[in-house]
């Protein structure tokens, strides 16, 4: 009955082979680092005898691997086992995290000669940068990321910032990346153009559920905006536009609600909400997000006028043959529309009364 | 993958389990001396043999042990020492030395000192109000304070806290609707708002219903033909989405997910502990 469009492109993953998988899994491997000379061949490394994987007779969950990785980490045993912390090792933790950047043993040790040979942070940003662009959802690359960050201090904050910036062009809801910017923030600084940015972000997608946790993130911890309290006017006219855009925008509707979290007398006091709800419905656009934020300014005590009764009932018409009060209508509507929630809305109705008691007196203690 | 063949071995022995094949299919004493080899001075294991220890990989040795019913192969004070001091003083937990915290790992923890009946050697209320700090006003939970919440990083929180016997802290209805709020029009469901269905949220999102007593919120039978859907039916497995190339992960997410949806012919998975419930139950009640 309402499309709801996906600004979400369809990711082609990795389609089905031919081959039984069983419980093997592939390496990755890496196109660029396949051209250097064999660590066997390189004088470098002549006087360090490898190491290899001692997987046993039958081991479990069998992985295949390439030559070159298999090469490459016989050679790391050798000198993780020999906690040889020179110029080489550090050189050769680079080839086996390029090759397999989810070692977190490779990267742990990286760490161990970094610190003993007190080497230059700055170039673990290129390299973080450089298996980024190859796959960025990697807990190892981030960690490391934000212990260097740390290290470095305030001197990081505009770089940090930026590369987050950069990922989130490719993918802006990545998980790892906002929690790597919370940090920075957080810990080092840089709230200045966070919101600003955010506002950015949602211009380019409205539906970017992240952008809107994050604003919620600056509203609260910015140190200079003075909290919910002094932003919540704004922020609702805001959210209120926004919603009215793209009234099928769970997020939006969600972030409305959610700052009135502990402040239900003026939710239910603020014309300007009923009055949205009122837009939506009559607009005949998405309307289950609308009658949910109804239902609940309803359940807190707030008393609908005969507009919005209607508006109600238009929505399935005849939905309220059995005279039902506006809650309980709401309900019913919601069942028939939002069928894949059905027990949900009709756990709803069944506590209504319990619902509008418990709202009521929330109201009271105020 | 070798660094977290560990998790692999998890994924891949439970799953046999759930289908009431491990003793047929594997040699249990191999498989013990592999997991044993795994662990390092420090108590902890790591993902493989000569990896280092991480509260990650430590939780798929125990588990792995309690299929077989051999936890008590284990030097227990050594393990527990290893995530106790794991424990930061705000009550998270840190995945291994170097600090790097998460609510992933607040369950790990926890799920790990409930299954050696140690829980009581961390401050489990400084825990517990770590992990409400990670609260959001959708009712949901994110990898730390202010974080986006997740279906993952929920499913972790709320595990926690239902072995610590904390539920009362979550928002039961309103987290329920969040979650149920997932199901996607082809029955699958998704971790946040407007991203794609995926089989392993079949897992973090059901459980998590489960375990707040609302899991009747969701429409059960589409997302059965959803998980199904997944399946290549000629090679076995399961996939994250239709069509897609199937691994242990995702296949072992789709039969517990399965398994909690009390599809014929499965053993019954507990939600919070991610085992058999024979499993805990042999564990627990003794």
């Amino acid at each position: 009955m309402f499309r709801i469009r996906s600004k979400v492109k369809y990711k082609k993953t990795n389609k089905r082979r031919d081959s039984p998988p069983s419980a093997e899994i592939e390496m990755d491997s890496d196109e660029d680092v396949s051209t250097v000379l064999p660590l066997s061949q390189r004088p470098e490394w002549s006087d360090i005898t490898p190491v290899p994987q001692n997987d046993g007779p039958n081991p479990v969950v069998p992985i295949a691997y390439s030559e070159q990785f298999a090469e490459t980490m016989s050679y790391f045993r050798a000198v993780y086992l020999a906690d040889e912390r020179s110029v080489r090792t550090l050189l050769l933790t680079a080839e086996a995290i390029h090759l397999n950047a989810g070692n977190y043993t490779v990267w742990q040790f990286r760490r161990v000669i970094i610190e003993a040979l007190n080497a230059d942070l700055h170039d673990e940003f290129d390299l973080v940068e450089q298996l980024a662009s190859k796959n960025s959802k990697n807990y190892q690359l981030w960690h490391h990321r934000r212990w260097v960050a740390e290290k470095l201090g305030t001197e990081a904050v505009s770089r940090e910032l930026e590369f987050t910036k950069k990922i989130f062009l490719n993918d802006a809801k990545h998980y790892h990346a906002w929690s790597h910017r919370q940090w920075v923030l957080l810990n080092l600084g840089g709230w200045e153009d966070e919101l600003a940015y955010c506002n950015e972000l949602l211009e380019v997608d409205i539906f970017n559920n992240s952008a809107w946790n994050q604003r919620y993130f600056v509203i609260t911890r910015h140190p200079k905006l003075g909290g919910i309290e002094a932003t919540l006017d704004s922020e609702v006219d805001y959210t209120i536009k926004a919603i009215l855009t793209k009234p099928e925008n769970e997020s939006s509707w969600r972030y409305l609600r959610g700052l009135y979290k502990n402040n239900m007398q003026s939710f239910v006091t603020n014309p300007k909400i009923p009055t949205l709800c009122l837009d939506v419905l009559t607009s005949k656009v998405y309307p289950v997000f609308a009658l949910s934020l109804l239902l609940d300014l309803i359940s807190n005590g707030f008393e609908p006028n005969q507009d919005l009764k209607n508006a109600v009932e238009a929505v399935v018409p005849e939905s309220n043959s059995q005279g039902l009060d506006i809650a309980a209508t709401i309900c019913t509507v919601l069942e028939i529309i939002d069928r894949m929630r059905v027990n949900y809305w009709g756990w709803r109705k069944n506590n209504l009364r319990s619902q509008v008691a418990e709202g009521v007196a929330n109201l009271s203690i105020h | 993958m070798e660094h977290l063949r560990i998790n692999g071995a998890y994924w891949g022995l439970t799953t046999l389990d759930i289908l009431d094949k491990l003793a047929a299919a594997v040699d249990q004493e191999t498989i013990i001396s592999w997991v044993m080899s795994c662990q390092h001075e420090s108590g902890g294991f790591g993902g493989n043999e000569g990896h280092d220890p991480h509260l990650l990989y430590t939780l798929s040795a125990i588990q792995i042990l309690a299929l077989f019913n051999k936890i008590d192969t284990l030097d227990i004070e050594k393990v527990t020492s290893y995530i106790t001091a794991l424990q930061n003083e705000d009550g998270s937990f840190s995945g291994d030395k170097w600090g790097e915290i998460d609510t992933r790992f607040s369950y790990v923890a926890i799920c790990s000192l409930a299954l050696l009946k140690q829980l009581d050697k961390i401050n489990v209320g400084k825990a517990v109000s770590y992990i409400i700090s990670c609260k959001n006003l959708d009712g949901g939970f994110g990898c730390t304070p202010g974080a986006e919440s997740h279906a993952g990083q929920i499913f972790c929180c709320v595990g926690a806290l239902a072995i610590t016997g904390s539920l009362h802290y979550v928002d039961k209805d309103l987290l329920g609707w969040w979650l149920c709020e997932r199901q996607v029009k082809s029955g699958g469901l998704n971790g946040r708002p407007e991203k794609l269905p995926d089989v392993c949220y079949s897992w973090w999102v059901l459980s998590s219903l489960i375990m707040i007593d609302r899991v009747h919120w969701i429409d059960k039978e589409k997302l059965v033909k959803f998980i199904l859907d997944c399946q290549d039916k000629e090679n076995g497995g399961i996939s994250d989405r239709p069509d897609d190339a199937v691994d242990v992960f995702h296949t072992y997410f789709g039969v517990a997910g399965l398994s909690l949806l009390e599809y014929p012919g499965l053993k019954a998975i507990d939600p919070a502990y991610a085992l058999p419930v024979d499993v805990i139950s042999r564990i627990l009640l003794h």
